[in-house]
Formats: structure tokens, sequence, C-alpha cells
């Protein structure tokens, strides 16, 4: 406690001294600054907890730019193998090939992989390394309003050195809704927070106290004073993110869902369907006009706003649950969802009209467009404009195209891209359409199984059946009636037998994708992953990874196992806005070297058709049979 | 003379101590926001000239649902509605308002609502941690809880008197702070320490015309009780407390003052002084044109209708204390009719 003070010997001898003495201990005594030595140790242990934290995650942060050097944003790393996510709205105007900048001071080249545009996410993946640092993944379901988080980039584009910039705040609020600008970037069920979040920030990291990712920052809420923060603004969740994984990983662009109804709240304040639309899968579980909604997504629903941000953390065709009441009765169904765009209007939105380019700093006192709010909705507060990065002062305004790439395509980019309609990156869909082919494959030992499929055993009734599967036809033989289908030019035309939606066909185009192969089947493309737990999607305990196969008119929807490339199910969609057959795989076993399921079931629509036990399988010889 | 070092330094170790112990390190605040946002609503009424937004934020004082809020273009409609935690929305009526603090009473129909009591509000020093909560941006809807931001208290002081400078009749004591809450919705809201107690309600969107800077600041609770008490014992009132008493034979009339008012086409009509006759009773006050006439006496009065309605029950001999709004200053004059001036 002893300060060192020589004036004080010396004040001892010379009153002025003493003065100045006085004077001094005065101001010290009324300033609160005080030396390291002097402060609660907690704090102390609070701030290097601090330090320690965000030295680890500043290892992972991105500073994005496009290759010609221009733009930027942020964006965050995932995994150790270079994938990394940012907003749709920072990776588009760079085009596909970009370049990331990291806390290492190394500069990478990055390709785009997938595009979420309506939820602005994208994904990318960084080459030139196999052991790229990796946020650690987080909950965004565990936060609380109040908890401390801080955001991570490049706001401003100040990090010339790759270092990012630190904002720290708190979770000023969760499940947010921020209305979209047309129908894309709409931030659903998104975190608010009052770190600081600026242009340049857009597509990087949210950590929580642990350093964990929560979110990715995009949005803020900008008024008076043009495109700097006010205390105001949005993460995308990571648990939205999650459910979109799959999605972006596919190199396809994605689209977000709709009900196929729209609800809105009545005078008692329940939240009522006030549209539901005569094709969707919600109207063939029973939704009707006005009814109730009382939950979504294993999610209360107490607001128009709460239902929107459960829709919005959900990719087109996932299966969610809901439950609805009319006249006090309650229903509880699982409803596929629709998709939120036509095809091309999606690529279009995708390619990005003016709406979403970067756009000249607002002079102050520029308002924001006010827009009509949809019917049904009620009116919300003003969409605000969408932040984008705001180039160095002096530097140039990043152009409103596509930013003309005077410097090459990187050779490392080239291989892993291709260009191909509706995908943003047709490379990376080949790549799991093939990992998960030959992962099915390989674990049945599928390979080599072109003969025909015989397989048979007893139906729970007593009485015998057998399936026969070959290249153009399949038949099902029970005891009093039989069933022969071929595959005429549109499956649609024969869903035999009756009342099962197209259970001959379904199992067709079951041997048809072992046999043929994902080249030759049709179209085959990768979807992504998907949650297959019906009734508890919420929980999201059981992935899939899904191919879809299209042949003569039907699509198919094949779930694979993803830690051992198990088929787990199907659907066949004999056309559009009807219930699929719907097949479910289990009890494998082993036949003649080969994996095959001993247990199928049959659904379609509310109704379970059939449970079939197979006993036996045989498989044709193949030379014996095309000699015949 | 080693005390006169010693006790010093003792004194700043100690003061550093005491600083630093708890509020510093600052832990959870989830008990806190439980037991605060059900004292937080929003309201929501009329949009102001320029496009600003047609909503605020509000504390609850009483059980039966008296609302503490600012004084702002929000509530200058006759439709005002609140929404609570739980989601609940109910019309609320102004109960009164006084103007030179520019805090407003609102009340809803309600029982057992969980609210602050403003006896229990603290003072605090500067460097005090705080949160604001209020639904700045109208981001919240329904039973959506309001946003809560983190920041200190960065000084006490008087808003600065020089006239014209911040655009605002209150002239008194502010926590000025670190937070950015001077944004759209969050006036009215509420200001607590990190065990949620009130210490202050949130401030308009204030600007220094001069510098063109913003102020986030908060009025002190012991600023506003006085008014709060005041409003709630019968004064600064929009409405008469009794039934109408008998009104006098001759009444007062704008004419005999020598007020002429805006022409009155609005639904409610601020009333503006539009011409004040000369060697009136008024001209001789000193009302002058564009003055904005808010209190006659100790009634708040909304409207050209409603000040026209208020003179019928004074004698026209009687004096009458009008508060005019004159720019930024709050002006009191009296006036007086005296047969001479026919």
């Amino acid at each position: 406690m002893r300060r060192n003070l020589p004036m004080y010997y010396r004040s001892l001898r010379h009153p002025e001294g003493i003065a100045a003495l006085c004077g001094l201990l005065l101001m010290l005594a009324s300033a609160p600054a005080v030396s390291s030595s002097e402060v609660d140790p907690a704090v102390l242990d609070a701030e290097a907890a601090r330090i320690a934290v965000m030295d680890k995650a500043k290892d992972a942060v991105l500073a994005v730019f496009a290759r010609s050097g221009q733009g930027g944003g942020s964006g965050v790393v995932i995994s150790p193998d270079g994938y990394a996510l940012t907003n749709f709205h920072v990776a588009k105007p760079c085009g596909n090939a970009m370049k990331c900048g990291m806390a290492d001071g190394q500069l990478y080249d990055a390709v785009i992989v997938g595009l979420d545009p309506t939820g602005d996410v994208a994904l990318i993946k960084l080459f030139g390394r196999d052991d790229f640092p990796a946020a650690e993944i987080g909950d965004s379901d565990q936060l609380e309003v109040g908890d401390w988080c801080f955001a991570m980039g490049n706001p401003f584009l100040l990090a010339t050195d790759f270092q990012p910039t630190v904002t720290y705040g708190i979770v000023s609020g969760t499940h947010r809704y921020q209305y979209p600008s047309g129908t894309l970037l709409e931030y659903a069920d998104c975190i608010q927070t009052d770190a600081s979040i600026n242009p340049g920030n857009s597509g990087g990291p949210l950590f929580d106290a642990q350093g964990r990712l929560i979110g990715i920052n995009g949005r803020a809420s900008f008024e008076k004073r043009g495109r700097v923060n006010v205390g105001i603004a949005y993460a995308i969740s990571i648990n939205q993110i999650k459910n979109f994984l799959g999605y972006l990983r596919s190199g396809r662009i994605v689209d977000h869902a709709t009900l196929g109804a729209t609800v809105a709240a009545d005078e008692d304040g329940r939240v009522v369907v006030s549209e539901v639309l005569r094709q969707s899968d919600a109207y063939r579980r029973g939704l009707r006009y006005d009814d109730e909604i009382v939950s979504f997504g294993g999610r209360r629903i107490a607001t128009p706003n709460a239902f929107k941000n459960v829709l919005g953390i959900y990719p087109k065709e996932w299966r969610v649950p809901l439950s609805f009441r009319r006249d006090g009765t309650r229903y509880d169904v699982a409803v596929r969802l629709r998709g939120l765009h036509g095809e091309q209007e999606l690529i279009d939105k995708a390619a990005g009209g003016r709406r979403i380019s970067p756009m000249p700093i607002p002079k102050p006192g520029d308002k924001p467009k006010e827009e009509e709010p949809k019917p049904g909705e009620k009116r919300g507060p003003k969409p605000h404009e969408i932040p984008v990065p705001v180039p160095i002062p002096g530097g140039d305004h990043p152009k409103i195209a596509k930013p003309k790439p005077k410097t090459p395509m990187p050779e490392i980019v080239k291989k892993h891209f291709q260009q191909k309609r509706g995908y943003s990156n047709y490379y990376y869909n080949k790549l799991n359409r093939s990992r998960v082919y030959d992962a099915w494959i390989a674990q049945g030992n599928l390979e080599g199984l072109a003969a025909s499929w015989k397989f048979g055993g007893k139906l729970p009734s007593g009485g015998d059946y057998r399936f026969e599967l070959r290249d153009d036809a399949a038949d099902l033989k029970l005891p009093s009636i039989e069933y022969p289908w071929t595959a005429g030019d549109d499956l649609a035309d024969s869903l035999d037998p009756p009342q099962s939606g197209g259970l001959l066909p379904a199992l067709y185009l079951w041997r048809r994708l072992a046999v043929t192969g994902p080249e030759s089947f049709g179209e085959v493309y990768y979807l992504g992953t998907v949650a297959l737990a019906r009734q508890d999607i919420a929980r999201q305990d059981v992935w899939a990874d899904v191919l879809v196969g299209l042949h003569k008119g039907a699509e198919c929807r094949f779930f694979f196992d993803p830690a051992d490339g198990r088929l787990l199910a199907m659907e066949m969609f004999p056309e559009d806005d009807v219930d699929p057959c719907e097949l479910l795989f289990t009890e494998e076993r082993e036949v003649d070297g080969r994996r095959m399921p001993g247990r199928i079931e049959a659904r379609i629509g509310d109704d379970l058709y059939g449970v079939f036990e197979i006993e036996e399988y045989t498989f044709g010889d193949t030379k014996r049979e095309n000699q015949e | 003379m080693m005390n006169r070092i010693l006790t010093p330094l003792l004194l700043i170790a100690a003061f550093a101590a005491t600083a630093c112990a708890g509020s510093m390190t600052g832990g959870p605040v989830t008990d806190t926001l439980d037991r605060v946002q059900p004292n937080v609503v929003k309201i929501y009424g009329a949009g102001g000239p320029r496009g600003l937004e047609p909503y605020q934020s509000g504390v609850l004082l009483s059980a039966e649902g008296h609302i503490l809020t600012a004084f702002s273009y929000v509530l200058d409609t006759d439709y005002i509605t609140v929404t609570l935690l739980d989601g609940r929305k109910f019309e609320a009526k102004l109960l009164g308002a006084d103007p030179r603090i520019e805090v407003a009473v609102l009340k809803i129909d309600a029982a057992d609502l969980p609210h602050f009591e403003l006896n229990d509000a603290v003072e605090v020093d500067p460097g005090t941690r705080v949160l604001a909560v209020s639904n700045l941006f109208g981001v919240a809807a329904g039973n959506e809880p309001a946003s809560v931001q983190h920041g200190v208290v960065s000084v006490k002081t008087r808003l600065a008197a020089r006239r014209g400078a911040f655009e605002t009749i209150y002239r008194g004591p502010v926590y000025v702070l670190d937070v950015a809450t001077n944004n759209p919705g969050a006036a009215g809201g509420a200001l607590v320490t990190r065990r949620g107690e009130l210490v202050g309600l949130l401030g308009k969107e204030l600007r220094n015309s001069l510098n063109n800077t913003w102020l986030n600041y908060a009025l002190p609770i012991d600023q506003l009780r006085e008014s709060v008490e005041a409003i709630r014992a019968g004064r600064f009132l929009t409405e008469r407390q009794q039934q109408p008493q008998n009104k006098p034979d001759r009444s007062l009339r704008l004419d005999l003052l020598g007020i002429v008012l805006v022409p009155d086409v609005l639904q409610r009509t601020p009333a503006y002084v539009d011409q004040v006759r000369a060697a009136s009773p008024a001209a001789e006050a000193g009302i002058r044109p564009d003055d904005l006439v808010l209190l006659l006496g100790e009634r708040l009065i909304r409207s050209c209708h409603a000040l026209r309605e208020e003179l019928e029950y004074v004698d026209f001999e009687d004096r009458v204390r009008l508060t005019v709004l004159r720019g930024r200053d709050l002006l009191e004059m009296a006036l007086q009719y005296t047969a001479e001036n026919e």
C-alpha cells in the first residue's frame, strides 16, 4: 500500500511542496482511476477470461472480399476443411470466387457453395488448408435476454491486416422478427443485440460469452443517422442455419417455406387462418379457413409474428408438426412445407435484383421506403434498408451490378466450380450426390444387382404375397389377386395397387436407383439434410441425407442415414400437389452378401396401406434374363 | 504527517474495492428482467409529422393500470392502445400530463397488474451500470418482451439552458446515458439498475440543434414524482374530475380575451393562437401568435374545442392563468378581462 512519493520527503522542508502534495492527493482521492493492484481480482479474472475467449474466437473469423479486392463483409469458418458461413448479400456481389482474410494474416481463395437468398445466408468453401481454425457451434435456443455476447468482423473495412474488430454487448431480444425486403432477407426468429454491428460486419459471427457461434450478423435498424449502428442489430440464429446447412452444402439456391396458408390475429387475439391453398399439404391434412393455430413446429403460437418466426427457420419440403383447433376440437398433424418461390423466381431473386445490391450511403434525413403490409398481415414497423458493406473512405463504391472480373478465377476455384441453372455451384451437388449414393451402395453391397428382384413373405392376415421388380415393370401377387404394372411414359397414369398411392411404381423406382445409378436414373440431385422425426421435428432427433430423383413424371425422395448410408425411407410423388406413397425400410438383413430391408411399411396420406415382412429375396440371374 | 498521505490512499483503495465488488462483474440479469419486463408496456397512438413513428414505451405505476410515459406526439390522439407483456391489449385514456416535465400518465382499465413503486426508485451515481428496457423501433409486438440494452450512467446534469440548443421544454436534471436509447419508440421506457431498481424514465429523441448531435438521456424519477402525484391528485388532467358544476351566467370567451385561435378543422386541432387583438387582455399579458395553449389553470388543454369548453366554466371577470408553449419555452401568463377593454 505504500506508494513511492519522493515529493513527500522534499515537501517536509518546503511548504509549497506540502501544498503541491496535498493538491496531488486531492486529485488522486477524487479520481476513480486506480492501479491494477487495487482492482478486485474477480474483475481481472473476468477480463482475462474474456480476452482468452476472444483471442481463440478471432482465428475463425473471415474478412470477405470480392476477388477484385472491392467491397467486403465478414464470415466465419465452421469446419476445419474450410466451409464457412456469411450473408447472401455479402457473397452475392463477390461472384463465384472470393478472397478471405484470416487473423493469421493470410488471404485464402474461396468458392461459393450454397445460397439462401430469403434467409440471407451463404455457404462458401476456403482452400489451402485442411486444418482451418473453426468456430465452435452453439445453441441459440439457450440464449437469454441479458446474456453477454460479442461480434467479430470487418466493420467499415478497417481490418487491413485482417485482425477482426470486436464489439461487445448483450442479447437484447430473442426470437425477433424482421420484415423482408420483398421476399428476401427476412430475418425470422433472429437474435437482437446491442453489440455494435455496422456495415462490414455483415456475414460475420455473433459469439456467446464462451465463444460459441450463436448467430450470423446481417441487419440493423437505422433511422435518422443513416447506416451507423444505434444500439439495435440482428443476427440470424445458428439454430436456423443448422436446419439449412445440409441444403447449403448441396450447392443449390435454397428456398424458404410457406405453409400454404396465411394467418392473422383476430379481434380476440387468436391466430387464425386467413387463407389456405387447396393444393397445399396443409389443406390435405385438414387445415381450413378460420381454424385457430395452436402450435407450430413445437412452439405455442400466440401472435402472427411467432408463426412467421417458426416458418422462417425451416427449408421447404420439411415436414413440421402443426396443431390447430376448430369448434373446440384439436387436430395434430405433420405438414409438408411448400416452397416460397417458383423455380425461375428464385433464380432471378438469387441473381440479385438492384434492390439487394450495394447502394451509396444515404444522406442524413433519408427515410427508408414504406412498404405496404400484405393482406391479412398486421401492420408492422417499417422495414429498414438492408445494411451493405461500406467501402473505406476514398475507396471505390462497390458497383451496382456484378463486379467486372478483371482478375481471372483462380485455378483452385475453377476446379471446384460448375455452373448449372438453379444451382449456386453444381460441383458440390455432384460431390454430395456421389457421397450419399456411393455410401448406400457400399454399405449394402448393392453393386451389380441388375437382374430382377423378387421378394415376399406372409401377410398379417395369412396368405402369401410376392413382389417382382424389373427394368420396365413391377408386379404384386396377393393370394386372391395379381397386380401387374408396367412403367408407362407417365408413372402417374397407373398407381397400382389401388389405394396405395403408387406402391408398385415406388418400389420400381427404388430398384431403379440401385441398378441404374444417379447418372442414368433420370435427374438425380442431392437435396440436403432433413429432420426425419415426424411428430417431433422440434427435437431434430433423426436426420437424413436426401437424394431427389425424377423419372417419367414422378419425383422421388430417398432418405439415407448420414452415419452408415442405409436407405431409411422414400417418398414417391406421382405428380404435384398430391400425397406421396411413403415407404419405410427397416429390419435390415443380409441376403447373398447384400443388405436388404426385412420390413417395408407403405403409407399414403394419413393411412397405412400395408406392412410387408419380407421372408425371402431372390435376385434373378442377369445373364439368363438378358438372354430371355 | 504519514496520515496525510495514507488516509487519502486508503480512501482510494476503499472506494475502488466497493466500486468493483458485485456490479462490475455483471452476472446474468435474467431474474432482474423477469421482474422488470412485466412492468414495461408498449404504447401505440398517433404518428408524428415527417413520418415519425406512432409508438413508444411506458411503465406501469399501479395495479389498476396507471402508466407513466413521455408526453409526446404519440399521445396526440383519442385512440391510444397499450399492450402488456402478456399480450393483452387495452384502450388507454390520457389521464393527464405535465407539459413542463414532458411526462404523461395514462390509465387502462385493469386490476392486479405488476408495476413499479415510484417511491422505491433510486438515485444512482455516474458509472452505475444500467439496463434500458423499451420497445425501441417497435420490434416487440403482442406478447414479445421489450428490448433490453446495457450501458452506464455517464453523468447527472441539467439539460443545456441556452435557448434553442436542445429542442426540449424541460431543462432540469437528467441522467445522460452511455446507452443508445435515443431511438424511435424508446421514450417512456424504464431505466433500471442491474438489480431491477427503477432509476429513470427514458427520454424522447432529443437533438442539439447547434451541432446536430443526439442525446441519450433519462428523466430521474425524483424529478417526476411531484408531477405524477399531482396528476393522480387531480391536477393537469384532461377532464374534469367532478361532474360539470354550474356554469357562470356570463363566462369568459376567447373574443373577450382578444385571442383568435387557428381554424378548428381537425378532429382535434391543437390550441394554437392565430391572432391577438391589439390592446386586449391577451395582448397586455404578452400572448403572441403561434403560442400553443397547453394549460388553463391546471387543466391540460388538448384542443381548441377543449379551451373554449373550459372557458365556459370561468366567470368573465375572473383572472385566468394560461400556460403557453412558445418555441421551446413554457410561459405562464395571467389574463384579466375588465369592462374597460370593451
